[in-house]
């Protein structure tokens, strides 16, 4: 094996790309993870965050860098002598072996005594609560369930890393929910590293300590979910990060990061995020951060939507700005109304002008 | 593992981003043994037919064309070949569309596979016995409609000379004599062949359009139902376009069975006169006369035609919709 | 297939049914009263002119035994069946694997050589065939029958199998390596045992065909290595020479050594199979 899980400490990549013939699936991948710590690869789909896990899992070989387990190379070893453990996103559980050797697996494979084998995948079986399905083939499980034993098939070995390809995507909005929490409580108890692929914006911020997101095989920001959150480093990951208001303007007054912008004739102030060169800018707003007051822009009720505590509104502003808001009450379409935001929640990015 | 991150590519990766690896190499010995006994061969016997006995280069091509005893073959072979073909399309068809929706498919399609897995030779020798003079089936025909056969009297009592028709309705006799007078002959000739024909290739073609017609998603009938589409209709724009490609393929396949008919047209047939098929004529040239290159030229002639026909019916084929047989996703 | 639109009873749609259980009843009463009539004649002492023979016997069986030298063709003819099963096992599920795992230059074309040899009727190459091997001196042989039963046998094998192996997930065998498995182990563990029902089927399947495979082995066989459905051609070929029940006793043997592998295979595949070279697997039998 490559590296024990007592001694190992960090994982790094080193300018890894990968090309499928002409096209430049992964560009450049360089970061490291120390041990105990939470990744998520965040993207849309075919950013290539599939491309990176299944280069560092051993799965496809790379085109350029390296990647290393401490002092030892690994990307020109074989998936089988890396010692990962990897959950995949349809589960891959083998459909002729019973749960128990499903998840015995790759104890097998390391030729662990089968005493202390059976021990372990107990302790395993009962970590993902899945006593009493122990001898039935994955055939017969439910989804979760199934999912259940991708994660303990994966922990079982007590791998240095842990690479998970959107294990939750399969799955139904409540059971998700349950997993996350679950997933998280386990990485917590083996205190390896966890690299976990996704393109579920919440789901990389509530269980990541690091999101690493990656658009266009390259990677765009990495931070922690607060960052990303609060601070997108750049008007893509803004987008992706859930601000869903884009509003372009022209810059009429600056001072430091604070930023006023006009907008369609009204003036719309923010917080410059990057560097700016002429007087075009676009802002982003989170919907939750728009709501409708006595100033700000003016924009006509187009569609309200019900959503529990509030409602979510969709308006146009002159010029087909679409802006979406959270709204006190259920407007009707065609209702004029005006929408505001505190600056420190608006980000002003370099941009076009409309 | 060396410690200096080497950013050298090897061959092997480069050659597997192409998709070759250690495991496309299990394909070798697949690719040269059909190499060895069916490409080679195959050449070989064309470039054999260009060198027949006589020396010249088409003389086997010349041979062929200018012999009735040999150029007949493909017009008898063609006459019993789409004969046949077109009955079991035709048959098969409304029998695939009522079974396709039987529960106890399995049962029907194990006994049709019966004769498809005996085999020519054996149903050769069974419709010996049972169409032979003697066999059960003249016997029951006989014994039905012969002239002391039980529906012999009271079809004479209606349509025969002083029957009903003749007396009462003043039409005349449509009978005059029973309807079968003794066996029928019904092996070596024309129809033994065609008729052993039918028992093989009629279960080969329900078969394949059964499974065709499984193959078309059952949910775009039931689309075109809720759009107000009766079992006509139904047929007529939905089922029968989904499955005409399948049809086309369906009578290649048939066709080439039945054009190279051999064991059942020496067994059942009239193997020097009317079915004295193509393959006949190959088997001859090689095994009798010792010719390999006039039976390589038969061979050629053979697959020139079936290629002919697969082509044209093929072609044919494009003119209508051939896309998957599923709804949106495949 | 169970929720296809249930049929209207309509006029027309009652004909339609009658005439479709007219036809396949005629079909089905026919097909086995000629099976019928040849177990009948094998078991009976003299038949002529009568509904049934005029008394029973099992002798035909024994003469039949003497005179065809039945244990010789069975023996042959195992030979041969086992032989090709082995081989086209060996050589095709591989290439099939490979064939259902990766995209490569010249893919196409294997495929294209992989059908003609399934369109093409045998007797058609089956001349060449012959021909080459007469001339290499394998015509004649054993080994030239079992070489030439390869040619439809391989690409048989290798299209039954594609898509069978294709439903097995690739991922399943990207897990079998990152948890540690080595490429024997991979093949050992968890190859073997997803890919055996398949294997089984379309071997099954093409012991079935070869023993019923009259032409290739027709053209190849020399007078030693006749197959039975060869030597049972030569006795019909030349009927008059044998008593007929004889002749059908052999045929009765041919149809067990025959039926008895099919039921074992249907046990693994549905017949439609049979035809339809796995092209239209049909996933659902429930």
């Amino acid at each position: 094996m490559a590296s024990t899980l007592s001694t190992f400490k960090s994982l790094r990549l080193n300018r890894v790309g990968r090309d499928f013939g002409r096209l430049n699936a992964l560009k450049e991948l360089d970061f490291s993870i120390e041990r105990g710590e939470f990744v998520a690869l965040l993207g849309p789909s075919g950013c290539g965050k599939s491309t990176a896990l299944n280069c560092i899992a051993g799965l496809l070989s790379t085109t350029r860098g390296s990647i290393w387990l401490d002092e030892t190379r690994i990307d020109t070893m074989g998936p089988e002598e890396r010692g990962f453990g990897m959950v995949f996103q349809n589960y891959a559980l083998f459909p002729h072996m019973s749960v128990r050797d499903n998840i015995g697996f790759g104890l097998k494979m390391r030729g662990v005594p089968k005493a202390d084998a059976a021990k372990r995948i107990d302790q395993a079986i009962a970590t993902v609560r899945l006593e009493a399905q122990a001898e039935k083939l994955p055939g017969q499980l439910s989804g979760g369930q199934q999912q259940r034993v991708a994660i303990a098939r994966a922990i079982v070995i007590e791998p240095p890393v842990v690479l998970m390809d959107e294990p939750l995507s399969n799955l139904d909005a409540k059971l998700r929910l349950e997993m996350r929490q679950e997933i998280r409580r386990i990485h917590a108890g083996l205190g390896s590293i966890t690299l976990y692929v996704t393109h579920d914006q919440d789901e990389a911020m509530s269980l990541a300590d690091r999101i690493v997101v990656l658009r266009d095989g390259e990677v765009r920001q990495i931070g922690t979910p607060e960052d990303l959150y609060l601070r997108p480093a750049r008007l893509d990951v803004a987008d992706f990060m859930g601000f869903r208001n884009r509003i372009p303007g022209r810059v009429v007054a600056r001072s430091g990061d604070h930023i006023i912008l006009d907008v369609a004739g009204t003036e719309f102030a923010g917080t410059l995020r990057s560097s700016l060169t002429g007087d075009s800018a676009i802002a982003v707003v989170r919907p939750d951060d728009m709501s409708v007051g006595e100033t700000g822009l003016a924009a006509t009720v187009e569609a309200c939507e019900y959503r529990g505590r509030h409602f979510f509104g969709s308006a146009k502003a002159p010029g087909g700005i679409e802006l979406f808001f959270r709204a006190p009450a259920a407007y009707r379409p065609g209702t004029p109304v005006k929408l505001a935001a505190d600056p420190s929640r608006v980000l002003v990015y370099e941009g076009a002008t409309p | 593992m060396s410690d200096t991150p080497s950013e050298h590519v090897p061959l092997r990766l480069r050659l597997a981003a192409k998709g070759i690896d250690g495991v496309t190499l299990l394909v070798l010995p697949l690719v040269v043994a059909l190499i060895l006994l069916f490409v080679y061969p195959f050449l070989y016997g064309l470039w054999l037919s260009f060198r027949p006995k006589d020396g010249s280069l088409l003389g086997n091509y010349a041979k062929f064309f200018s012999d009735p005893f040999l150029y007949e073959t493909v017009g008898k072979t063609l006459w019993l070949a789409i004969p046949v073909t077109v009955i079991n399309l035709v048959v098969a068809i409304p029998v695939a569309l009522r079974v396709r929706l039987m529960r106890r498919q399995r049962v029907l399609t194990t006994i049709l596979v019966l004769p498809i897995t005996l085999g020519t030779v054996l149903v050769a020798e069974g419709m010996l016995n049972y169409f032979g003079p003697q066999g059960w089936f003249n016997r029951v025909l006989l014994t039905a409609l012969g002239p002391q056969g039980w529906f012999n009297g009271p079809l004479m009592d209606v349509f025969g000379p002083h029957g009903w028709f003749d007396q009462t309705l003043m039409m005349g006799p449509l009978m005059t004599a029973p309807l079968i007078s003794g066996p029928l002959k019904l092996v070596h000739n024309y129809t033994g062949v065609l008729l052993s024909l039918v028992i093989t290739g009629f279960p080969f073609t329900f078969l394949l359009v059964l499974s065709y017609l499984t193959g078309i998603d059952p949910a775009l009938e039931k689309a075109a139902a809720t759009l107000g589409a009766g079992p006509g209709s139904r047929f007529r724009h939905i089922i029968m376009p989904l499955l005409l490609p399948g049809l086309a393929v369906t009578f290649c396949l048939g066709f080439v069975q039945a054009y190279s008919v051999f064991p059942s047209a020496v067994l059942l047939g009239a193997p020097s006169g009317p079915t004295r098929v193509i393959s006949i004529a190959a088997y001859e040239a090689a095994f009798e006369q010792y010719d390999y290159s006039l039976a390589s030229a038969i061979a050629m002639i053979m697959g020139v035609t079936l290629l002919l026909v697969v082509i044209a019916v093929l072609g044919a084929r494009t003119l209508v919709y051939r896309g998957p047989a599923g709804g949106g996703k495949g | 297939m169970r929720d296809v639109i249930s049929p209207v009873r309509t006029l027309t749609d009652r004909i339609w049914v009658t005439f479709v259980w007219v036809v396949t009843g005629f079909f089905i009463v026919n097909l086995f009263a000629m099976i019928g009539t040849v177990i009948v004649s094998s078991l009976g002492t003299r038949w002529l002119g009568t509904w049934l023979p005029a008394g029973w016997t099992g002798n035909w069986y024994l003469s039949a035994w003497d005179e065809f030298q039945l244990g010789d063709l069975l023996t042959v003819t195992f030979e041969v069946v086992f032989a090709v099963v082995a081989l086209s096992g060996l050589i095709g599920i591989p290439a099939a694997y490979a064939l259902a795992r990766r995209d490569f230059p010249g893919k196409r074309v294997v495929m294209l050589l992989l059908l003609l040899p399934l369109i093409i009727p045998p007797i058609t190459y089956g001349i060449p065939l012959a021909t080459v091997l007469y001339v290499t001196g394998l015509g004649g042989t054993l080994n030239g029958v079992i070489l030439a039963n390869l040619v439809p046998a391989l690409p048989f094998v290798v299209l039954v199998m594609i898509p069978f192996i294709e439903q097995i997930d690739p991922r399943v065998e990207d897990a079998a390596r990152v948890f540690g498995a080595n490429t024997f182990r991979l093949f050992w563990h968890v190859l073997l045992p997803l890919l055996l029902p398949g294997a089984l089927a379309a071997l099954l399947l093409v012991l079935v065909r070869t023993i019923a495979m009259f032409e290739l082995t027709f053209l190849t066989a020399g007078p030693g290595d006749q197959t039975l459905v060869v030597a049972l051609y030569y006795a019909v070929f030349a009927a008059g020479v044998r008593a007929v029940q004889s002749i059908d006793a052999m045929a009765v043997v041919y149809m067990l050594t025959t039926l008895v592998w099919l039921i074992v295979a249907l046990r693994f595949v549905n017949p439609t199979q049979m035809v339809t070279r796995g092209k239209q697997q049909q996933t659902d039998n429930g």
